[in-house]
């Protein structure tokens, strides 16, 4: 894996994945025995976020931290040259030519993979358009694998923007190189999965199923992936209003379920997840969130030294 | 009395056979001719064709085709044979062949991909999924373009 960009979730293996999860949980051992790690002191990891985030930058600059790395961050465009319209191309070039890795969130689709072209160092994309946010889709297996024990033979639910969130989107995908049970797609019609990522869930043999329905599902769920409906993907303001807090996720919504459900969401949430559910055992969100940063660790290390 | 068609044979140029149905006219508007140049050209529509059912053919004097319009002939006629005549008679028959990767000669359709961006070093590339029924998927972003875009696109008018 060493030298990899970190591109989409399907540009790994299952193989691949497994070896991340496994080196995540050397880390989260590390991590619980205190102090910091010094396998990557020397390197650099530059973090260019050209879209808001709180998680995925931090988690990654925690991650490179804690193992004796450091890092660079991209300021916000009005304090860097991009203000004086500096492009992408450039900035890719520069970075590259202090860092060892790069992170970067870009609110145009393809710009990580035009990153990755451009740099000689690996680029990781921490979520690109509408499309994909691969270690998003790792960290929230190996959630799953953490609270279940295994990704295989399980029932999944992925809720909410399912045509806007690159975030359920890139989940649905890393679930195709698994074998769960069945997925259900559980969204509004407007906001349903787009073809190419159904076509991808029938050429891997996944079973599937479109549904507007939580409440038809609930019962049979082993894992419930709960999205935010973004207000930022909508070209047209009142078709979010219509969509928005219809697909909430509470204690009532959750009557009938398992007893060992798991609720997983990529966070912020805004009202798609009541705050009834935080002290259940259902609630591994703030877990998942807590999970980046071992996740992270495991694929820097990964890429970096192999 | 025979009742057929006859096209008359070219001394020099180019003779595009095999080309789909009804797309003769697309043809030449990628070969960039109107008419109005004055060369002889003789177009040939909904012919018979053993291979296709039904044909055209599009045959222009005194014009050698570029690489650059040979791949854009091959997107939107894929069977097409290119014969290179000299004098009266054909001295290279070159099938078209669709490649794997287009770049460069198709804009995305998604305004939101890098390929867009203004002053961003970046050419558009699309992989070819399927050659019939046309579908190229954006290398970048996975937007998909078929057929009719392909048309619309490089010849600039209803597909």
């Amino acid at each position: 894996m060493r030298g990899k960009d970190v591109l989409t979730i399907t540009g790994f293996s299952r193989d691949e994945l497994e070896r991340v999860f496994d080196e995540a949980d050397i880390m989260l051992s590390a991590l619980d025995k205190g102090g910091s790690l010094r396998i990557l002191e020397g390197y650099v990891m530059a973090t260019a976020f050209f879209e808001p985030s709180t998680r995925t930058k931090l988690s990654f600059q925690t991650a490179m931290l804690r193992l004796g790395g450091s890092y660079i961050d991209l300021p916000p465009e009005e304090a860097s040259s991009r203000a004086k319209g500096e492009n992408l191309a450039d900035t890719i070039r520069m970075l590259d030519s202090y860092a060892d890795v790069i992170v970067i969130r870009h609110r145009v689709e393809g710009a990580a993979r035009f990153a990755a072209e451009i740099a000689v160092h690996p680029v990781i994309n921490g979520g690109d358009g509408t499309r994909d946010h691969p270690t998003q889709a790792m960290i929230d297996l190996y959630t799953v694998r953490k609270a279940l024990g295994k990704i295989d033979g399980l029932t999944y639910g992925v809720l909410g923007d399912l045509k806007y969130g690159r975030a359920a989107r890139s989940f649905i995908l890393g679930l195709s190189l698994f074998k769960p049970k069945k997925v259900y797609l559980i969204s509004p019609p407007q906001l349903a999965c787009r073809l190419d990522t159904l076509q991808l869930l029938e050429e891997k043999g996944v079973v599937y199923e479109e549904t507007s329905s939580l409440a038809g599902v609930i019962s049979e769920l082993d894992v419930l992936y709960v999205t935010r409906i973004q207000r930022e993907r909508f070209p047209d303001p009142t078709e979010y209003e219509k969509v928005r807090g219809s697909y909430k996720v509470s204690m009532e919504a959750l009557k009938g379920a398992k007893e060992r459900l798991v609720v997983l969401h990529p966070l912020p949430r805004v009202d798609e997840l009541a705050f009834d559910l935080d002290n259940t055992r259902h609630a591994w969100y703030f877990t998942q969130a807590a999970f980046g940063v071992p996740v992270r660790m495991a694929l820097l290390k990964l890429i970096l030294k192999g | 009395m025979e009742r057929e068609l006859r096209v008359s044979k070219i001394k020099d140029g180019t003779v595009i056979d095999h080309i789909d149905a009804g797309r003769a006219l697309h043809v030449l508007r990628i070969l960039g001719l109107t008419g109005a140049e004055g060369l002889t050209i003789a177009v040939v529509m909904n012919v018979p064709s053993q291979k296709l059912g039904k044909k055209d053919i599009v045959k222009v004097e005194g014009v050698a085709l570029e690489e650059e319009q040979v791949s854009k002939i091959a997107l939107i006629a894929p069977s097409a044979t290119i014969n290179i005549i000299k004098d009266y008679a054909v001295v290279e028959k070159v099938k078209v062949q669709v490649p794997a990767l287009i770049e460069g000669l198709l804009k995305c359709a998604n305004p939101n991909c890098i390929t867009n961006q203004p002053r961003e070093p970046v050419k558009s590339r699309f992989k070819v999924s399927s050659v019939r029924p046309l579908k190229l998927v954006c290398e970048y972003c996975g937007t998909e373009l078929n057929q009719d875009d392909a048309i619309r696109q490089l010849t600039g008018g209803a597909a």
